[in-house]
């Protein structure tokens, strides 16, 4: 069903620019870092490869290669998602260029050995099977550091519960595209407080119908408007918590 | 009296108009096409509000909350003006406790009604780009299990279409004959006044 969603839009978006003319190689860092947000942004997942293994080439380090281009790149085409510039097929083209980059780095990140930000339970609840944005949410935290266990579509709170005492989370992060679903968030919150478990992880949740007012008013920690602001809004809010922890101890 | 409605129903509202003999009612509607971006609904109907105030004794709008997640009725409560029942199209055309019980039976179910089998092609696989870029559409559509057409009228081609529908997007299909539903008797009852 796509009422409740915003994918459309009215106007044909121009067709993604070639980029056979930019010899990808021939670009300064900082040009081909540039070059790689515009390709980003036009869903050109071979040139994303391309330019990705070019910055190795160069030295650069994985994490850098990662949050420079390309997570600085979604956050760029997030940007103009939100702002109604780019709509849902362009977003979903430049997630999957940008996948393919995070396929050369994750082993590249994981040989390093840093500490990982964190860990995300992120699922879309019960009676909702839309999971666009929350699979761009869990890229998008993955590129922030965090381990993402994904739990799918259509999760009870049953299989919420499950995932925390197993996984034990940082984050858990719900996702709802219709109006007429979005109310279960509620209810495994709810779920969590009466468990006394409310507390041991942080809750953030999102999607297109929700709002801050709605955040707040389900209990939630955080109500995230985009992927970019989840992944920023996820960052800030683990380290803010490990610093009251540190400063109670 | 007036009834701003929905572009996606307005066939069906005039339909209902039309068989009732209720030529004191005006129908305006605000473009279809807004269905597929909610977030515009409501501020379109704000601006069309305040553009026909004071013209008709009374109105009346012909949506549901249509996915604006409440922001349609802080508006129309602003106006004093009422909307159809519901969450959206498809549940004042098939009852609203009829599609919520349809859509516990299976959430992962698409919806069409008569007008977006008819524009399903431009609606969602041009507006989507599938025509350009049919690689998204597992990306998009993969998690639905089946298409349920809620047919207002006994239109075989428009069945046919929807049935096509179903094949592209590689679902179980089910055809479900709703009439107008529940839009005639809210439509009655704000004539009754």
């Amino acid at each position: 069903m796509f009422h409740d969603t915003a994918l459309f839009h009215d106007a044909e978006q121009p067709e993604a620019m070639s980029t056979d003319e930019v010899d990808l190689e021939a670009l300064p860092d900082d040009e081909l870092v540039a070059q790689m947000h515009d390709d980003l942004y036009d869903g050109l997942a071979a040139e994303i490869l391309e330019g990705t293994n070019i910055l190795l080439e160069r030295n650069w380090g994985a994490d850098k290669v990662l949050n420079e281009a390309l997570v600085e790149g979604m956050r760029i085409v997030g940007i103009d998602f939100r702002d109604g510039i780019l709509f849902v097929p362009e977003v979903l083209l430049a997630a999957n260029a940008m996948k393919g980059g995070m396929a050369i780095l994750r082993p590249l990140l994981a040989e390093t050995g840093a500490e990982r930000m964190g860990t995300v339970v992120i699922g879309t609840v019960k009676g909702d099977i839309h999971d666009i944005g929350k699979n761009l949410v869990g890229m998008m935290l993955e590129g922030a550091g965090f381990e993402v266990v994904d739990l799918g579509i259509n999760n009870p709170v049953e299989a919420y519960l499950e995932a925390l005492e197993e996984h034990k989370p940082d984050i858990l992060g719900m996702s709802a595209l219709l109006t007429t679903t979005m109310p279960y968030m509620k209810v495994v919150i709810q779920a969590l407080e009466e468990k006394g478990i409310r507390d041991d992880q942080i809750v953030l949740v999102g999607g297109a119908p929700l709002n801050e007012e709605f955040g707040k008013a389900v209990g939630a920690d955080a109500y995230c408007r985009d992927a970019a602001v989840a992944a920023e809004t996820a960052q800030a809010l683990v380290l803010a918590r490990r610093a009251a922890a540190a400063t109670a101890s | 009296m007036l009834v701003l409605a929905c572009g996606a129903i307005a066939r069906e509202v005039l339909a209902v108009i039309e068989l009732n003999g209720w030529t004191h009612v005006t129908v305006r509607c605000l473009p279809g096409k807004l269905h597929s971006t909610p977030a515009k609904i409501a501020p379109a109907v704000d601006a069309k509000l305040r553009e026909l105030e004071g013209k008709y004794e009374r109105v009346f709008v012909a949506y549901a909350d249509c996915g604006t997640a409440g922001e349609l009725d802080k508006v129309l409560d602003a106006h004093g003006v009422e909307r159809l029942a519901g969450a959206h199209c498809y549940g004042f055309f098939a009852g609203n406790d009829a599609w919520l019980a349809m859509h516990d039976d299976e959430p992962a179910t698409f919806y069409l009604t008569d007008f977006l089998a008819r524009h399903f092609d431009s609606l969602v696989v041009k507006s989507l780009k599938l025509d350009l870029h049919p690689e998204l559409k597992p990306q998009i559509f993969g998690n639905y299990k089946r298409l349920v057409y809620l047919a207002q009228t006994d239109d075989p081609a428009l069945a046919e279409r929807a049935r096509k529908a179903a094949d592209y997007l590689g679902v179980a299909f089910e055809q479900r004959r709703t009439g107008y539903g529940e839009l005639l008797p809210s439509l009655q009852r704000f004539v009754d006044g």
